[in-house]
């Protein structure tokens, strides 16, 4: 049975598995961590802690997509709105009761050295496992000198966690912002600080939209808003590329706490192919409960023994030296679409996006026989519709009228209907398969060109002077 | 519209209350939303009408209810009366892609309704060119589906229509034929005073019925338009059922049965219209098509304890389509089997004894079985056993083919034989579906347009 366990996470972190809960509203109170305990969660950064704030209502908004809800999530709230003496006594009575879950102490303070080692004193003395430094809280505390003001400086980030790591006995992680033009400056900066680990990302700025009636962005503070951070399943892709940067780069590399978007099994494993020890959910939580974190555990464990992995160690980074520059990719590596006859049901959706959005090569001329080559020799979409609205039609009002009208055939979908790819003029964009409703029905498959592996770096090493005529 | 002729009663409201309730607002988007949105979509393809499917639908989805309503208008002018009673299962719903995945199909019928009604609440009139603007002016006979479509198509595109209806109210089966459940007579009315919005004029309560009358109408029009519908209802042709001279109870058209004979159409009708409020006892509908559906249910729902529906052969032969044989189980119809009517007597209370007989299949003809007589106590027989042609009109048009009971058009414009007469809807199809009769009014009325256009030019 695999070991989902994590060990000497950035140097002495331990935790029943890599589901962390980010510090945010799901870690607020001690009474709430320890319920998430309860559900299975291996770890919970604790929601920032430092002078108190007072918040504004509302606080929240989303975006919804194609009629599901929270694509993506944006928030206004600032850190813990109680005392450093509540939270922190709640603190040393969660890691009395459950020793082997990871207390993180998120922690933010004024940008002076007194301040910055008397939290980390106190922190450590209630019993904090390690201490993340959120240098990345996009609104409100930026404002005030604080959060992603420091992240976004590389050396007031590099003089912080120096400050910090004075002081500092447990494990100092830095919290990146993503809100800066490359996010290894600041993850340089902190590692030259001495930081033992990095959490990233923090919230992306956003609006996330605007009410129509009256012209309120969202969230609506009594007919203003803020510009908030963005979170939630539409920020994984990025936040994927900037654990990327961070874990390819010699000069940032730490051990890192991955964020942004996790809301099953499939999105940790990507987190941690790319080099993460560990991740923080939160989102997810705020939208379905610590419940969600069963199938977490369950997911990571089924797929590590189909897998045959023991350790997360085994397969933690594999994929980080898949990720190239383009200029590495090899030019003479063809894939072309095939569309499975008897999968096919007709939507007709990779035609048009081939036609409108990829090279014209997905035809619908089944019926009158193959015609390879460039796009004149084809119908246009437009055609296609203009025959359709000129046909005639009649509902099948008899048994046999009906009976016809639904006959089988040798496909599910009649073969006027199913596209054909001219393979002559396919270029392997993805573009189809990505449309296609039917999970297998397009696949793209790998043709032999009979040219060997060749990067635009290796065509243009040694022909200069063509580059200066060619752009990619 | 004067919809003096209809009653507002709430006995038949409650009776006959939707069959399905609507969609709520976030259920429409929802449903919208799993749509695909095809490309060059089979929904569009299978409806007579062609209306743009997936277009009104991705526009319920993003939130623009007023281009979905147009969008579906702009097809099918009858697009809130099809919402309700086309068979969907057999035209949109059924060509919908995603039942090859074993998924439902998108619940296309409900969607566009979702979309009329919230056209009806906006109180949005559909926009139309000038009437005249074209020099063209067409006169439609009849005032049903085809005949209404022709004439809104007309007028849409500045062209001058005249509907012409023998009855008090237009809409045809629309308004006189559907069960209520499915469409109310109100909402028919309502549609069509849409399209007098749009420039149609209507005559309601003449009947042309003579060759003058026809003269006359060559000489105020350029083009006449067929859109006659079927003719009565046939009649069983078996002893007891003739009552000419007695007056039936259906309502402005005297009928021509013997008392407690009353075919489907007329029942529909006379329910509909507040004619017919209560039946009691027992119902025998002969015929298994929809409109013997129809008239079996709403049987049921105006009271009567047992309805029985009598059909000559069986169950796999009966041509009703498979939801509206599933509803009328539900509704506590039962059926005879291979079963025909041979007379009607009547016993000393005045009660009615439809006489039966057992029919079995034999080279290829039915034939009675022997010693199979039955007789069932009943207290209304319903003919429905389908429509005659309407011959009558027909037969002083000059130059205008007729084949098998309907009239030769050309498929694709509608054009008869003689060049100054188009036809469509059930006159031409033989009876099929509103939509149908939607798609070949349309059809005539941009044949029309195109002929007049090529005139001018």
């Amino acid at each position: 049975m695999p070991d989902i366990g994590v060990r000497n996470f950035a140097g002495s972190i331990n935790s029943p598995n890599p589901f962390w809960l980010a510090s945010a509203p799901p870690t607020n109170t001690g009474e709430m961590i320890m319920r998430a305990f309860d559900a299975g969660w291996g770890g919970a950064v604790w929601k920032t802690i430092g002078e108190p704030i007072t918040n504004v209502s509302s606080r929240y908004s989303a975006t919804d997509w194609n009629g599901q809800r929270i694509m993506g999530f944006n928030n206004i709230e600032l850190i813990s709105d109680r005392t450093v003496e509540q939270n922190l006594r709640e603190m040393a009575e969660v890691k009395k009761r459950y020793p082997k879950n990871a207390v993180i102490a998120s922690l933010m303070v004024a940008s002076t050295r007194e301040a910055w080692h008397e939290i980390v004193t106190r922190t450590e003395d209630a019993g904090a496992d390690g201490l993340e430094l959120n240098f990345g809280c996009p609104h409100g505390m930026s404002e005030r000198g604080m959060g992603s003001a420091v992240g976004q400086v590389p050396k007031y980030a590099q003089m912080i966690t120096e400050w910090v790591k004075e002081k500092a006995r447990t494990p100092v992680l830095v919290k990146l912002t993503p809100n800066i033009t490359d996010i290894r400056t600041v993850a340089r900066a902190a590692k030259r600080g001495g930081a033992d680990g990095l959490s990233a990302i923090n919230t992306i700025n956003s609006i996330t939209g605007i009410d129509l009636d009256t012209f309120v962005p969202r969230p609506n503070v009594d007919g203003k808003s803020s510009h908030g951070g963005y979170c939630g399943p539409a920020v994984k892709p990025i936040a994927l590329n900037m654990v990327q940067q961070i874990l390819a780069d010699a000069e940032s590399a730490l051990p890192l706490s991955g964020i942004g978007g996790i809301g099953a099994w499939r999105d940790a494993v990507e987190f941690l192919l790319l080099g993460c020890g560990t991740v923080q959910v939160c989102t997810a939580v705020m939208h379905y409960g610590y419940r969600i974190v069963e199938d977490m555990a369950e997911g990571l464990d089924n797929w590590m023994r189909e897998k045959g992995f023991k350790t997360i160690e085994d397969f933690r980074g594999l994929s980080l030296n898949r990720v190239t520059e383009w200029k590495h990719l090899n030019l003479n590596y063809k894939i072309v679409a095939r569309i499975d006859e008897q999968k096919c049901i007709g939507c007709d959706l990779c035609h048009i996006a081939c036609w409108d959005g990829a090279h014209q090569c997905i035809h619908l001329d089944r019926v009158s026989g193959p015609v390879d080559g460039h796009v004149e020799l084809h119908r246009t979409p437009a055609v296609k519709e203009a025959e359709s609205n000129a046909s005639i039609a009649e509902t099948p009002v008899t048994r046999k009228e009906r009976a016809a009208a639904f006959a089988p055939g040798p496909y599910p979908t009649p073969l006027e209907r199913i596209p054909r790819v001219d393979e002559t003029e396919c270029v392997g964009c993805n573009l189809c398969s990505l449309v296609c409703p039917v999970d297998g029905c397009i696949t793209m498959v790998k043709v032999d060109t009979g040219l060997k592996p060749e990067t635009w770096d290796e065509r243009t090493r040694g022909a200069a002077c063509v580059t200066q005529t060619q752009t990619p | 519209m004067n919809t003096a002729a209809l009653p507002h009663d709430e006995q038949l409201q409650a009776r006959f209350g939707e069959l399905k309730p609507a969609l709520t607002a976030q259920a429409a988007v929802i449903e919208a939303d799993r749509c695909l949105n095809c490309f060059d979509a089979p929904c569009t393809a299978a409806c007579p009408t062609h209306i743009d499917v997936p277009g009104f639908i991705k526009r319920i989805a993003s939130g623009n209810l007023r281009g979905s309503a147009l969008r579906i208008l702009d097809a099918n002018i009858l697009g809130a009366s099809c919402a309700r009673v086309c068979p969907v299962d057999v035209l949109c719903e059924g060509a919908c892609v995603m039942t090859r995945q074993n998924r439902k199909p998108i619940q296309i019928g409900l969607l566009q309704r979702r979309a009329m009604d919230a056209f009806w609440a906006s109180g949005e009139a559909v926009p139309t060119s000038a009437p005249g603007t074209r020099k063209l002016r067409v006169a439609c006979i009849g005032g049903g589906p085809a005949s209404l479509a022709c004439a809104a198509e007309l007028c849409r595109n500045g062209a001058r229509a005249t509907v012409i209806e023998r009855r008090m109210l237009p809409g045809g089966l629309n308004t006189y034929g559907v069960a209520e459940y499915k469409l109310r007579a109100a909402d028919s009315v309502r549609e069509v005073e849409m399209i007098r919005r749009l420039g149609v004029e209507f005559r309601c309560g003449v009947e042309v019925d003579s060759a003058a009358a026809l003269e006359a109408l060559e000489a105020e029009f350029d083009v006449i338009f067929l859109g006659l519908g079927l003719g009565a209802m046939q009649r069983l042709n078996i002893p007891g059922e003739d009552g000419r001279g007695e007056k039936g109870p259906g309502e402005d058209l005297p009928g021509e049965d013997a008392k407690g004979v009353m075919n489907a159409l007329e029942l529909i009708a006379a329910y509909k219209t507040g004619h017919l409020r209560e039946l009691q006892g027992t119902v025998v509908v002969v015929g298994a098509g929809n409109t013997a559906i129809d008239a079996a249910n709403a049987a049921r729902r105006l009271g009567a304890e047992k309805v029985y529906m009598l059909y000559r052969r069986g169950e796999s032969e009966m041509s009703a389509f498979e939801f509206e044989y599933e509803h009328a189980k539900q509704e506590g119809v039962q059926f005879l089997w291979h079963s025909q009517p041979v007379a009607i007597q009547r016993d000393e209370r005045g009660r009615l004894l439809l006489e039966t007989v057992q029919v079995r299949q034999a080279s290829g003809k039915l034939e009675a079985v022997p010693d199979s007589q039955a007789s069932i106590a009943c207290d209304l027989v319903v003919p429905a056993i389908g429509q005659s042609p309407l011959m009558e009109l027909l037969k002083q048009m000059r130059g205008i083919e007729m084949r098998d009971g309907k009239i030769v058009t050309d498929r694709q414009t509608g054009q008869t034989g003689n060049s100054r007469y188009f036809a469509g809807g059930d006159c031409v199809n033989g009876g099929r579906e509103v939509v149908d009769a939607v798609a070949g009014g349309k059809r005539a009325a941009l044949a029309m347009l195109k002929v007049a256009e090529v005139a001018r030019a």
